[in-house]
């Protein structure tokens, strides 16, 4: 009689604790798990780092400062990571050409080992965002979802189908097509110029892989419905049509309208 | 003769000018009548090998309407629609080609048939006042009276008042039906999903952001906690409730001072929808800081309230008030202060 009482006026106390707990480890977890600082997770060595260095003197200190400090010319490079050299050096956007209102994809200057080596160097200075795992760039994710994501958080500059689109005062979000898996996946990590940051706890390392998926199958399956004529929307298609379908209907209404020989 | 025209033209525009002829260049202000063109007979009226030319030609194109017809219908066959979407596009090319010719040839034989081998006179047909004569306007008018005369209608003044009485007020019966043809607009321009506490989550996983999601420089495209698991209204309710999240520098953001409790720690939140026409302004400039519209190129300032900076729209986005709950996720502090989108009548 008196070990059941005290079991029952334990029962809720215990209860509550192993809740609180429960909360407790799963709040903790779930906080460790959603950690968004994306720190670089490929060890360098010392060659490497200071090989990098010689090549960032070289070549990037005249605008990024000899400290990668930045200037008046350029950014500071510090924190940005090994994902921001291998995107724009990888891509041809560094070193840049020419002040602009925006920086060019051009041919690379660089072979990989050296982007490589930069980034190297760039990543020693401070954590940053690193170079993507291989696993999410292969292309194997869910393209449907990937398409839901795209059109949700890309389409509105890059067009539906990653065609390109105009932003303001002369920049532009580029052609997604022939890109790189690893340059779209960085580019999100990163927001490289006027783009936008897409991190990690915004779109997961997993959703980015359905982006690059659904991309690569749009390279993969033609349109279903004729010519795609850049897939630039109403401006490429009523071009087309104002010069060849009215230009065919003019045609036509000189030739009724005029007398046979 | 052609200079008395010109002279009773002049004075009948009302110039006040005398010109001494011989001194002023009056161009002559009216085309001439240049006449029929002489008629010209036809290659086909005048060699018979022509004519049979072009009957060929008519021929050979009736023809191609019958081929024409008959490629669409093997096309129809032989290229079915399947599960495949990309069937549709040889069944729609080929299909439509068929058909085309088939309509084009029936068309331009008809046309050369009539230019080349039908009689070929040519007919003028004088242009006539709309006027009418003086004894049809009059007889117009006689009719008008008469019928007033025998229907009463001027002297009757009873039957003449209650019919007026009836057409005024007969179509009031359908204002009514008409009025009640939808559900009342009511406070659904000015009101969103967006309540004091409501978690901002994000587009289309409802999953809640916590403001330490939100990086320098991310933007976040949100929709209230709850919308993601709507069945009813959910894009109506989506298309009021849309909001960009952004996070800039606390530096660059030039807040109002009764404004500056709406954002957290640099963090913003705008409503989505173009005060212009309503399309969804998501073109966000991570360095200038500029939101782009992509319908009308409207610029939103996200530094400054959102304010105008170019194009057609003429108030800024709507902001909403942010907080964090205390588990650190974002959270509304109320609905928008004012309503989201374009203008309306009673705005």
């Amino acid at each position: 009689m008196k070990n059941r009482f005290f079991r029952s006026r334990r029962k809720p106390l215990a209860a509550t604790l192993v809740i609180a707990a429960g909360l407790l480890f799963s709040g903790g977890g779930y906080a460790v798990a959603t950690s968004v600082v994306e720190t670089s997770a490929t060890e360098y060595t010392a060659e490497q780092i200071s090989e990098g260095r010689k090549l960032f003197l070289a070549n990037c200190a005249s605008c990024h400062g000899l400290n990668s400090e930045g200037s008046a010319a350029g950014p500071s490079l510090i924190g940005v990571g090994a994902a921001s050299v291998d995107f724009q050096v990888g891509t041809g956007r560094m070193p840049g050409q020419g002040s602009g209102p925006q920086l060019p994809k051009k041919n690379v200057q660089f072979t990989d080992e050296q982007i490589s080596l930069m980034g190297a160097y760039i990543a020693s200075l401070a954590p940053g965002p690193a170079i993507p795992e291989q696993k999410y760039l292969e292309a194997t994710g869910d393209a449907t979802h990937g398409g839901e994501l795209f059109r949700i958080n890309c389409a509105m500059c890059h067009n539906a189908v990653g065609a390109a689109g105009a932003l303001t005062e002369g920049k532009y979000a580029p052609n997604l097509e022939g890109s790189e898996a690893k340059h779209i996946y960085e580019a999100m990590l990163i927001g490289p110029q006027n783009m936008p940051v897409f991190n990690d706890a915004n779109i997961t390392p997993q959703d980015k892989n359905d982006i690059i998926t659904y991309l690569a199958y749009l390279e993969e399956n033609p349109s279903a419905g004729g010519f795609e004529l850049g897939n630039l929307g109403p401006v490429a298609e009523g071009l087309f049509l104002w010069i060849f379908g009215l230009g065919l209907i003019v045609a036509i209404t000189v030739w009724l309208g005029a007398k046979s020989n | 003769m052609a200079g008395k025209d010109l002279e009773k033209g002049v004075e009948a525009e009302g110039f006040e000018h005398d010109f001494e002829s011989g001194l002023a260049v009056i161009p002559p202000d009216k085309i001439r009548d240049p006449g029929l063109e002489p008629h010209r007979v036809r290659m086909t009226d005048k060699s018979p090998a022509k004519a049979r030319n072009a009957e060929v030609q008519v021929a050979a194109m009736f023809l191609v309407s019958v081929l024409g017809s008959f490629f669409a219908l093997w096309a129809y066959i032989a290229f079915p629609i399947t599960e495949d979407l990309s069937t549709v596009r040889a069944n729609n090319l080929f299909l439509g080609l068929g058909m085309t010719l088939s309509l084009f040839g029936i068309g331009i034989g008809a046309v050369h048939w009539a230019k080349t081998l039908m009689p070929d006179f040519e007919v003028t047909e004088a242009r006539h006042q709309t006027r009418g004569s003086e004894d049809v306007r009059a007889a117009a008018v006689e009719i008008v009276r008469l019928a007033d005369s025998e229907s009463g209608f001027s002297r009757r003044k009873l039957i003449r008042r209650t019919m007026y009485g009836a057409l005024a007020l007969f179509p009031l019966p359908a204002l009514i039906v008409f009025g009640d043809l939808g559900p009342p607009v009511g406070n659904t321009l000015r009101q969103t999903m967006w309540k004091a506490g409501t978690r901002l989550t994000k587009d289309p996983t409802g999953i809640p952001i916590k403001a330490s999601d939100v990086t320098l420089g991310s933007v976040f495209h949100v929709i209230p906690e709850g919308l993601a698991e709507m069945h009813d209204h959910k894009l109506e309710e989506k298309a009021k409730a849309a909001v960009l999240l952004v996070r800039l520098p606390q530096e660059d953001l030039k807040e109002a001072p009764e404004k500056t409790s709406w954002s957290y720690d640099g963090i913003v939140a705008y409503s989505k929808i173009c005060t212009h026409v309503g399309c969804p302004v998501a073109l966000y400039e991570q360095q200038t800081h500029h939101l782009l519209c992509p319908c009308h190129q409207s610029t939103f300032d996200v530094t400054e309230h959102c304010k105008v900076v170019f194009g057609p729209a003429s108030r800024p986005l709507p902001q909403l008030p942010i907080s964090v709950d205390a588990e650190g996720y974002l959270i509304a502090q109320s609905d928008f202060l004012e309503p989201v989108g374009p203008s309306f009548w009673e705005r």
